[in-house]
């Protein structure tokens, strides 16, 4: 069942099969799901708002919102600007946002529309803003549409100040609202006065109520985003997610950015403090002290488990790059490392990264890779788990290799989405949930005179 | 005559002479052709509810694309390669979700696209999708190749049927292009192009022969193993089912529907107009069926009996039907007090699932107050009106907020829907059944009906709802 991969390695050049990432228009609708009363739009045919709200669904279990232009074979001849025009119009009438976030697809992009035209010739609402971005399909994957969306919010909102706020940007990288809510705990704790943004945390996981809210309380409110043009600096997480939007920013405003690695483990999670501090000059409150202190504890137990022990982590680039970098800490090998996302800068800090720890040797990394490719590569040499989405499944089953689920997307477990993979707090979890999966396996599998009550 | 609902937010509605009161939201104008009450439709000057068209620009459409209708069609050939020929999206949204099952290859369970990239738009794609054909035979040994043209293959203009005719030519294999570009019509619109497709698969081992009393399955795509429930009934029976099409079907076992005698057809929305040509082409009788609830199962069963014209078949399935509703009986009783009185919302693909579960609701005892369907047809419309209460509404292509308008202002206790209505539904404390591409049980069948009302029963009377206050 579910084995159909051939072990042999052959040359693919034209065929993508399972594929590792999708297209730009998802990122771009999760990015706009964070800016407080915003309706996403995604400006091509109907069939795509719905996958990509689908897959929001799947992942988050929480209602997705975003409209579409609703492309007929009409409008692919004369353009989609009477589509956009008419669907902006409606937007406003009916779902009253206060902003509306476009984003374009394979389609609008291939047929030459011009949505910065459009907009203009809009009549919009008096205190409301349609901004905008593209997002071919074709180029980059998800992660590009979250930043391309990001740094259209910026390029349209983002204000050039003389006088600075004093505030701290700080922009999360394509993760879960939990991931979020440890990143602003951990502002919080250094006493940081700062804006988040994108902010999806009470938003995509909004508590049940009774009623429907088709804009949460959550989101990067339109105040902020603008106020980022006046901030003292943006510390940024991801660093390869990042570059564009600190880039806009800085080109627009001036403002500097502090690119940082995703604070999943020790080291990055230090980082992000460390950099937090120096800007804040807050001590470090004891609160997370005792955090650092309880999980490196909890690494050093948990190492004599998994010391050696193989990973293939695959997945969007910067996760891919923090979960590594927190099971290098415990003494683990890497092994596979692997995006669907064509960016060479994840080849080249992954190589960085293992040379750091000795082990560039043993290990494999690849973007732009898929997860059929992963598979013969673990069919040739095998690990002992699998971290990353749900998308693994398969070959977790076929090759009876215990998966632990993070990133983006996880289609078939609940409460994820909610609970963290960075700081200090989250890699607690990746290691119990690594070291569950091992344990479990080894319990299943191993003979019962090996069976130990006590571990 | 159709009833239009007013514009203002949150106005009164008083239809004269009926002395019903429809309360609503904003409803977009382009919309209000698209809701109907059942009590302001029966009778009148024609008009009736406004379907089968694109989805308003800018609403929230639960709606999919053409693409999506031909490849939910065609997914379930399990020993098919499809080949999506486009940017990844279109691959990596249908790869594997439908969870259809499999008896045989699992072939179809992999995504193969050809992950166009921003060169392959400027200079066309064909190049890619030969070299994408070549490596799926030689990796794959694949008899059967679907190949799906996506929106942007639509517009850059790749002949992709040169490409498949080249490929067959040289594989000797077949390989049959879906030109199905998301913005060429409605979802329907990519059901009839699966068909079309499936047609060209049967076509060349037509040889004129036929196998007395035997039929084909269309329109059941082995959910949960639903197909394997029918095809249980028909064993029974005695009656030799030849082509599943789709759910668990095989390059082979399609190949053998030209010698049926009679076509049923469980899902109208997709397989009708696979039934009318196959009608035409080979002279295969069909009739429609449901398999969803009790009523239906065993009318089903025995309208195939019937029209098969086999006394000793239509004898056995008297006896069945009997003895597997009666079955049932005891199990109905004791969900009826649980359930009965309950108020139901459905919002589900087509209409003819829709015309099932208002059936089957009212075998339960609980009425249903909304009905809604993406791609519902005229007739299925009508259907619908004449088996509703009177009040109830009825919409198509709805959206989130009209969803959510009516299941309050109708006080739904449970909506019976798919993915992006789960996570609404729950939030308006409504309990919820996924009866599409998530339903985890069967729904089909005498077993089916256990798992629905189960499943409904878990909803609805699930013990966390008690901690919402």
């Amino acid at each position: 069942m579910l084995d159909l991969t051939p072990k042999e390695i052959t040359e693919r050049e034209a065929l993508r099969i399972n594929p590792c990432k999708t297209c730009q228009p998802a990122g771009a609708l999760y990015c706009a799901l964070g800016v407080h009363k915003c309706m996403p739009h995604s400006h091509g045919s109907q069939g795509c708002v719905s996958y990509h709200r689908s897959v929001l669904s799947r992942h988050f279990k929480e209602p997705a919102i975003a409209t579409t232009s609703s492309f007929s074979e009409g409008a692919c001849v004369f353009g989609g600007g009477s589509n956009v025009k008419t669907a902006v119009k409606n937007i406003f009438d009916i779902y009253d946002p206060d902003i509306i976030a476009c984003h374009t697809t394979c389609l609008s992009e291939t047929i030459g529309d011009d949505l910065n035209t459009y907009i203009q010739q809009m009549d919009i609402p008096e205190g409301k803003l349609v901004v905008h971005c593209n997002t071919p399909s074709y180029v980059g994957s998800h992660v590009n549409g979250f930043f391309n969306m990001m740094a259209g919010f910026i390029e349209y909102l983002a204000e050039k100040s003389e006088t600075c706020n004093g505030k701290i940007g700080i922009f999360p990288g394509f993760v879960n609202p939990g991931d979020i809510r440890e990143m602003k705990r951990i502002a919080g704790l250094l006493k940081a006065n700062y804006i988040m943004f994108p902010d999806t945390s009470g938003v995509m996981d909004a508590p049940i109520t009774g009623r429907y809210e088709m804009y949460p309380k959550g989101g990067t409110k339109i105040s902020e985003i603008r106020e980022l043009g006046a901030a003292r600096k943006i510390i940024a997480l991801g660093e390869i997610t990042e570059q564009e939007p600190c880039m806009v920013l800085k080109r627009k405003t001036g403002v500097d950015s502090d690119i940082l690695p995703l604070p999943i483990g020790i080291a990055n999670t230090d980082e992000y403090v460390m950099a937090l501090a120096r800007l804040t000059h807050a001590e470090v409150p004891y609160v997370l002290e005792e955090e650092r202190g309880q999980i490196v504890d909890i690494m050093l137990d948990a190492s004599a488990h998994l010391f050696g022990k193989k990973a293939a982590i695959y997945g969007d680039p910067d996760t891919v790059l923090g979960i590594a970098s927190l099971v290098l800490e415990m003494g683990m090998v890497p092994k596979y490392l692997l995006t669907g996302t064509p960016m060479d800068s994840f080849n080249k800090k992954a190589a960085a990264l293992l040379e750091k720890y000795g082990v560039a040797d043993q290990c494999k990394v690849k973007a732009n890779a898929d997860l059929f490719e992963l598979h013969q590569w673990i069919k040739n040499e095998t690990v002992d788990v699998l971290i990353g989405t749900t998308y693994g499944k398969q070959i977790a089953k076929a090759e009876d290799i215990p998966l632990v689920r993070a990133g983006f997307p996880v289609l078939d477990r609940h409460a994820h989405s909610l609970q963290p993979i960075v700081g200090y707090k989250g890699a607690l979890r990746l290691v119990e949930m690594i070291l569950n999966a091992i344990l479990d396996k080894q319990d299943r599998v191993c003979a019962d005179e090996d069976l130990e009550m006590v571990l | 005559m159709w009833y239009a609902l007013k514009q203002e937010s949150l106005c009164y509605l008083y239809a004269a002479g009926k002395g019903v009161v429809i309360m609503t939201a904003d409803i977009l104008e382009e919309r209000k052709k698209s809701i109907i009450s059942s009590d302001f439709c029966c009778h009148g000057d024609g008009g009736g509810i406004s379907c089968e068209k694109a989805s308003v620009s800018g609403s929230v459409s639960q709606r999919a694309c053409v693409y999506c209708g031909a490849r939910v069609v065609l997914n379930p050939i399990t020993d098919a390669c499809h080949i999506i020929h486009g940017p990844i999206g279109c691959s990596s949204y249908t790869w594997d979700i439908r969870g259809s099952l499999t008896s045989g290859s699992d072939l179809f369970r992999n995504s193969f696209s050809t992950d166009l990239k921003e060169r392959d738009i400027i200079f066309g794609g064909t190049k890619i999708l030969e070299a994408a054909i070549d490596e799926v035979v030689a990796k794959h040994d694949a008899k059967l190749i679907f190949v799906y043209a996506t929106c942007i293959v639509g517009v850059i203009g790749d002949d992709i049927e040169a490409v498949c005719r080249a490929a067959e030519a040289k594989y000797n294999i077949l390989v049959i292009p879906v030109k199905a570009p998301g913005f060429s019509g409605t979802k329907s619109q990519g059901y009839k192009l699966a068909c079309d497709a499936i047609m060209k698969v049967i076509m060349p081992a037509f040889d004129g022969s036929k196998i007395p009393g035997s039929i084909n399955i269309l329109g059941d795509y082995n959910l949960s193993g639903e197909m394997w429930i029918m095809q249980g009934y028909f064993k029974r029976l005695g009656i030799k089912v030849n082509a599943t099409i789709t759910g668990d079907a095989s390059l082979e076992t399609l190949q053998t529907a030209s010698k049926s005698v009679l076509n049923i057809v469980q899902c109208a929305g997709s397989s009708t107009y696979l039934a009318k040509r196959m009608e035409e082409e080979w002279g295969i009788p069909f009739i429609k069926v449901s398999f969803f609830g009790i009523e239906d199962t065993s009318n089903s069963l025995l309208r195939v009996a019937e029209a098969l014209g086999d006394e000793a078949v239509m004898k056995k399935a008297e006896a069945i039907t009997k003895t597997e509703s009666a079955k049932l009986q005891g199990f109905l009783a004791k969900y009826n007090p649980k359930l009965a009185g309950k108020k139901a919302a459905i919002y589900v693909g087509g209409g003819f699932k829709a015309i099932s579960l208002i059936r089957q609701f009212n075998e339960l005892g609980i009425e249903t107050v909304v009905v809604g369907t993406q791609t519902g047809q005229k007739e299925e419309y009508d259907i619908i009106r004449q088996l509703s209460t009177p009040g109830t509404i009825i919409m198509d292509d709805a959206n989130p907020s009209e969803l959510e308008t009516f299941m309050k202002e109708k006080k739904a206790d449970i909506l019976v829907g798919g993915v992006k209505e789960r996570p609404l539904a729950y939030k308006l404390g409504v309990a919820f059944c996924d009866h599409n591409h998530e339903r985890k049980h069967a729904l089909s069948g005498y077993e089916g009906v256990v798992n629905f009302i189960e499943e409904i029963n878990l909803s609805i009377n699930s013990p966390v709802w008690e901690l919402l206050a």
